[in-house]
């Protein structure tokens, strides 16, 4: 079609959606369900063609593949797509979640629904063309425009503190990604092309690395987000609504992680190694940390949300032990993580939707009057907690795996954190869960509906059938992990090589 | 045959589990019952063909992951060691079964408890199979979610509730040292699978591994690592303090999970990896030390307790450190052996106590039975008969396991093994004291039950009923009743077990056929001649065990029988020690102390002081007061300045290409 291959349908198609939203007229409640339904279609078509490219994607091959690329800006930019078996998995996941999230709003949001889906659909065109991008400022481009239509969502349909919370994501974000973009000026201006393939056989000197992997470090920490820049993602998290949660959770946290296994580790190997201690400091602070405090939350979104920057600890842990197994683990838990906590907060989002209010003493004996949820929401956080035989295991065991063969301290700690993640997990099914049911707000509580049904039951069959069977992603990924994980390696002991033949 | 062992419970799960509500009840209770029965039966079969005849196996099922040098395998590993398990495991689990039939006959949710059951059957299955340490791993977390269930089976509880986080949590400590483990074997021989650890593990005797700081002996440390998940699974000294509160699920699931399966799989472990704990001296002597601590420790504080669930509690703790100290002087055979017995003897107390709690409407204390032998006299002698073979009395099964045990412990010349043998020799005579002290205040003696409803622990099956059906609970009459055929069969088979197991199976176990009978499942290290050297024990020696029986059992009838309030008067002259023994230890007050309440002050420290004071004061919070000014100017100006900051982005990015483009075409 025009010579654009599948991934640009991946973006494009979206855009069209919203683009045919737009032209919708009006705001009655037909022009409502219409733009549901758009977005819904809209969203299941992009997830088939996901599907069909992961078809025609040859997972033995470490290299780009489905590439696509065209001059733009007069040649002195180019517009080029492809994906390795880092990136596939991603597009996958963020095409897989998006109908969850138009579905998840399909009664909640009211207000604006039409601006809301083509936020929606917008961002699914934005963080899709992020894992797909082969160019660093169209990297950059999908990767900063990404914030805007989030930043929309949290400010418009957010909660009571919206502002706030809009404006500290942007804050830290926008900050995080300056650096970045001085760090991509610099590559320019050293290699003379923004071309991610080339730049991925450039060597850099390793002082040069030091000051690139920093400023990229900068964007992805916060993105991740990493201790100590972390304090936006509860406040985000908190006020968004569900949907704007899942797509936070499940894509959004994993843009940094994405940004390390495909800037950071292969492109400065040297740097990576030089600074491997200090990620791992901040990653088994974040672990402790963050577990303990949300073992003290009394909102149950903020509590998910701080555990979520505990499970990206073990992924920044996993990514910089530089092992098949570290960074196949943290590949791994970011996809089970996308899974698993958007489905967590799908969960709070239900009885929110019932009670509107997300604080975890308002709720109590759910079980009795909501035994389909209770069955879900324990899957859930026994997937969260790590229990074998769901995906959150695998990941986790994996990194920490890993992180053992490196330094036995780190990964000592971070096995601490899986007690800890126990403790605040199952206290909070507790809470919401267990006892006697004896408000009286909550006697009238239904269980599950079939869009709920629909919603949940497909997350609870994935988080137990990767949990058992991980092969699907982990064969996907494979090729690609290793190639980086031999070439992090090769470049390392070249490194030490020449080191010690000079004195 | 061994897909079917393993995988019909898990069937009987699905169905209960997803089905329950259209099947009804009854019919639940029937599909997991007997698909469970099936796997007992070929159990049995398999027994007899691994044991006696050269069914040793390997059976590949799927592959589990796989990334780099790492390969985990869904797989049966079939020797005698697994069919022993095999055979514990199904018949316990299927009389446990058939008993809930009767036990939990008023619940409402019998489907959920069924699928429970069967549930943890399949997840000791996989266990018990395992032909790898993560597989092991995943039955070991998984009975852990299963007891995690079952503990809080009666949710409207906060206690019961309190009790199934705090097991879950104690074992998530114990499976730290076991990851941590798992981690220091595979970074030492880059597998997880058995056959090529045990076949490494020779090779790594003298080898040294840098861990946190140190250079131990690396099969020191990873034998204590993964001990330290044993600790917790197997309730052992310092990780034991989940075991009393887990009473608090129904009691079929005492009997199953917290005495005769799951809290054993510690002990299955360390037998099962026992060519690595061969090769580490240092840390047998901690296994043999914890083991006696825990044998003598557990069994002071049975003496006291008042609940007689929680007598059975410390009890099956008690006999836990036994096979850890079999275990620690290399005895494996023994360990298994009194395992073995065990389930049948602990299973048959559990089921009886759970009998006699039926019988008095739920009550637990024993303060407010008694005289109960003339009123449910069936239970009482299944109790009786239970209570002989757990204290040793001659020919019972427990005189042939435990009693070796003890030997071993005289026998053995490792480190530890003398105070070990004092402490299992003690604790043997405790043992048959609070045993004989369960059944003279439950069966003997005047009755002492309360006039009107009791407030007892079990009362949910009883009063949920009740209420559902608007109809007086037909319970209502104080009388103690027996229990029904369905309950009662099963204690027959198990008194049976108790009685016979030790007499039939001593020779194939542990006499002159062990050796043919294990074949190579378990791993005996040069200079380990453990099973020699018991034999020649001093005939003193072998007679004391049965001495300590006798003298415990004849104080506890003069105590309760003869000279009935002497306790009292004992605990009045002896106040701070009966205060340490009733408040056990003060491990619970200590735990909460040093951990459970730090732990939510770094919490809320860390919250309200590290990201609210520190890290947001200085850095977003400060920027964005600068930028917007007040809250309060925030909230009037509303959704517009949204607009604003999304331009402002805009106008960012169309900066940037504005300066791309110059230098573009610079």
């Amino acid at each position: 079609m025009f010579g654009f291959g599948i991934l640009t349908g991946l973006i494009v198609l979206p855009v069209l959606g919203s683009i045919l939203l737009l032209l919708l007229p009006g705001d009655d409640e037909a022009v409502r369900r219409n733009a549901r339904w758009t977005a819904l279609f809209t969203t299941l078509v992009v997830f088939v063609l996901a599907l069909v490219a992961w078809g025609r994607f040859d997972t033995a091959n470490p290299a780009f593949q489905l590439i696509e690329s065209r001059g733009w800006f007069g040649g002195g930019l180019q517009y080029k797509l492809g994906v390795d078996g880092i990136s596939m998995p991603f597009v996958v996941l963020t095409a897989f979640l998006m109908p969850f999230c138009i579905l998840a709003s399909w009664e909640s949001i009211q207000d604006r629904v039409k601006e809301y889906m083509i936020a929606f659909l917008i961002l699914e065109a934005l963080m899709i063309g992020v894992f797909c991008a082969l160019d660093l400022v169209l990297f950059y481009l999908f990767f900063e425009g990404g914030l805007i239509p989030m930043f929309l969502i949290i400010g418009i349909w957010g909660g009571k503190r919206r502002i706030y919370a809009s404006m500290k994501f942007f804050l830290y974000t926008l900050l995080g990604s300056l650096l970045m973009l001085l760090a991509i000026m610099k590559m320019y201006g050293f290699t003379g092309t923004t071309d991610i393939t080339v730049l991925l056989r450039t060597d850099f000197p390793h002082s040069m690395q030091t000051w690139l992997w920093l400023a990229f470090f900068a964007s992805f920490a916060v993105k991740m987000p990493m201790w100590p820049v972390h304090t936006w993602l509860p406040d985000a998290h908190v006020e968004a609504p569900t949907a704007g949660s899942v797509i936070l959770a499940g894509i959004l946290l994993k843009m940094g992680g994405y940004g390390f296994l495909r800037f950071s580790l292969p492109m400065f190997p040297l740097a990576s190694h030089d600074f491997a201690p200090l990620v791992f400091a901040l990653s088994v602070i974040a672990i402790i940390y963050t577990s303990l405090v949300a073992l003290v939350q009394e909102d149950m979104k903020k509590l998910i949300a701080y555990s979520s920057v505990a499970h990206m600890g073990f992924v920044t842990m996993g990514l910089f032990t530089m092992t098949p197994q570290g960074i196949q683990g943290a590949m791994f838990l970011m996809i089970s993580h996308g899974i698993v906590s958007a489905a967590l907060f799908l969960c709070v989002g239900v009885i929110y939707d019932r009670m509107h209010t997300r604080e975890i003493a308002a709720y109590g004996g759910l079980v009795h009057r909501m035994p389909r949820y209770a069955v879900a929401f324990l899957i859930f956080t026994m997937a969260n907690i790590g229990l074998p035989g769901t995906s959150g295991f695998v990941g986790e065991f994996l990194t920490m795996l890993g992180a053992f063969q490196v330094n036995t301290w780190v990964a000592l700690i971070a096995t601490l954190g899986t007690i800890l993640a126990a403790g605040y997990a199952l206290y909070l099914y507790r809470r919401v869960i267990f006892g006697k049911l004896e408000k009286p707000a909550l006697a009238g509580m239904l269980d599950l509906s079939a869009r709920e049904v629909a919603i949940l039951l497909p997350l609870v069959v994935l988080t137990i059938y990767y949990g058992v069977h991980p092969a699907p992603v982990i064969n996907a990924s494979m090729a690609s992990v290793d190639q980086i994980a031999r070439s992090v390696q090769v470049a390392n002991t070249a490194a030490t090589k020449t080191a010690s033949t000079q004195p | 045959m061994y897909h079917a062992i393993v995988f019909l419970p898990l069937i009987g799960f699905l169905i209960a589990g997803l089905f329950g509500k259209q099947l009804g009840a009854r019919n639940s209770e029937l599909a997991t019952t007997a698909l469970v029965g099936v796997a007992a039966v070929l159990s049995w079969i398999a027994f007899f063909h691994v044991g006696f005849g050269e069914g040793t196996t390997h059976v590949t099922v799927a592959n589990w992951m796989s990334v780099g040098a790492l390969n985990v395998d869904w797989a049966f590993r079939i020797d005698t060691l697994t069919v022993v398990m095999l055979v514990v495991v199904n018949t316990v689990s299927t009389l446990v079964h058939v008993y809930s039939i009767g036990y939990m006959h008023e619940d409402t949710s019998r489907q959920r408890f069924f699928a429970y059951l069967s549930l943890f059957t399949f997840a000791m299955l996989m266990l018990v199979t395992a032909d790898n340490l993560v597989q092991m791993f995943f039955g070991w977390e998984g009975v852990g979610l299963a007891s995690y269930l079952l503990i809080g089976f009666w949710y409207d509880r906060p206690t019961a509730n309190a009790a199934a986080i705090k097991a879950f949590v104690v074992n998530r400590v114990g499976d730290f040292g076991f990851s941590l483990g798992i981690f220091l074997v595979f970074a030492l021989t880059q597998s997880v699978a058995f056959n090529t650890i045990f076949a490494a593990a020779p090779g790594l005797a003298d080898k040294h591994f840098h861990a946190f700081g140190l250079n131990p002996n690396a099969m020191t440390l990873a034998c204590l690592l993964l001990f330290m998940g044993a600790m917790g699974k197997s309730a052992q000294f310092l990780l034991h303090t989940w075991l009393p509160d887990a009473m608090e699920g129904p009691t079929p699931v005492s009997a199953l999970i917290h005495a005769a399966t799951m809290v054993t799989a510690g002990v299955f472990m360390v037998a099962r990896l026992s060519p690595l704990f061969e090769q580490a001296p240092h840390a047998m002597t901690f296994v043999t030390v914890i083991g006696g601590t825990t044998a003598f420790f557990a069994a002071t504080i049975g003496l006291v307790q008042n609940d007689i669930k929680k007598v059975i509690a410390y009890s099956t703790c008690s006999q836990l450190g036994y096979m850890f100290v079999a275990i620690g002087v290399g005895g494996y055979s023994l360990a298994v052996f009194h395992l073995f017995t065990h389930a049948f003897f602990k299973a048959l107390l559990f089921l009886g106590a759970g009998s006699v709690i039926h019988a008095v409407h739920h009550e637990q204390d024993m303060r407010q039975m008694g005289g109960l032998a003339r009123k449910i006299p069936l239970t009482f002698w299944m109790m009786v008969i239970g209570t002989l073979a757990l204290t040793g009395f001659p020919f019972t099964a427990g005189y042939y396991s435990k009693d070796a045990i003890i030997e071993a412990a005289y026998a053995s010349t490792r480190p530890g093994a003398v105070y070990a043998f004092l402490m299992v020799l003690i604790a043997a005579g405790l043992t048959s004291f609070y045993s004989w002290r369960l059944i003279f205040l439950t069966f003997m003696g005047a009755p002492r039950q309360k006039a009107g409803a009791p407030e007892g622990n079990d009362h949910n099956a009883h009063s949920e009923s009740g209420h559902d059906q608007g109809g007086q609970d037909d319970h209502g009459h104080a009388e103690p009743h027996e229990s029904p055929k369905v309950m009662l069969v099963p204690l027959y088979v198990l008194a049976v077990g108790a009685l016979l197991a030790g007499l039939v199976f001593r020779h194939f176990f542990i006499g002159e056929g062990a050796p043919e009978f294990w074949k190579a499942a378990l791993f005996y290290g040069e200079g380990n001649h453990i099973l020699d050297a018991m034999e020649h024990v001093p005939a003193l020696v072998s007679f004391l065990p049965t001495l300590f029986m006798a003298v415990g059992f004849l104080v506890a009838l003069y105590v309760y029988i003869l000279a009935p309030g002497t306790a009292e008067s004992w605990a009045k002259a002896n106040q701070p020690i009966y205060n340490f023994l009733i408040n056990k230890w003060y491990f619970h007050e200590l735990y909460d102390f040093v951990f459970v309440r730090p732990a939510f002050w770094l919490g809320r420290f860390f919250w309200k002081g590290g990201d609210g004071y520190i890290i947001d004061g200085f850095g977003p919070d400060g920027i964005a007061a600068a930028v917007v000014g007040t809250t309060n100017r925030v909230v009037k100006i509303q959704t517009g300045y949204v607009y604003h900051y999304a331009f402002a982005m805009m106008l960012g990015v169309a900066a940037f290409i504005t300066w791309y483009l110059v230098g573009g075409l610079r």
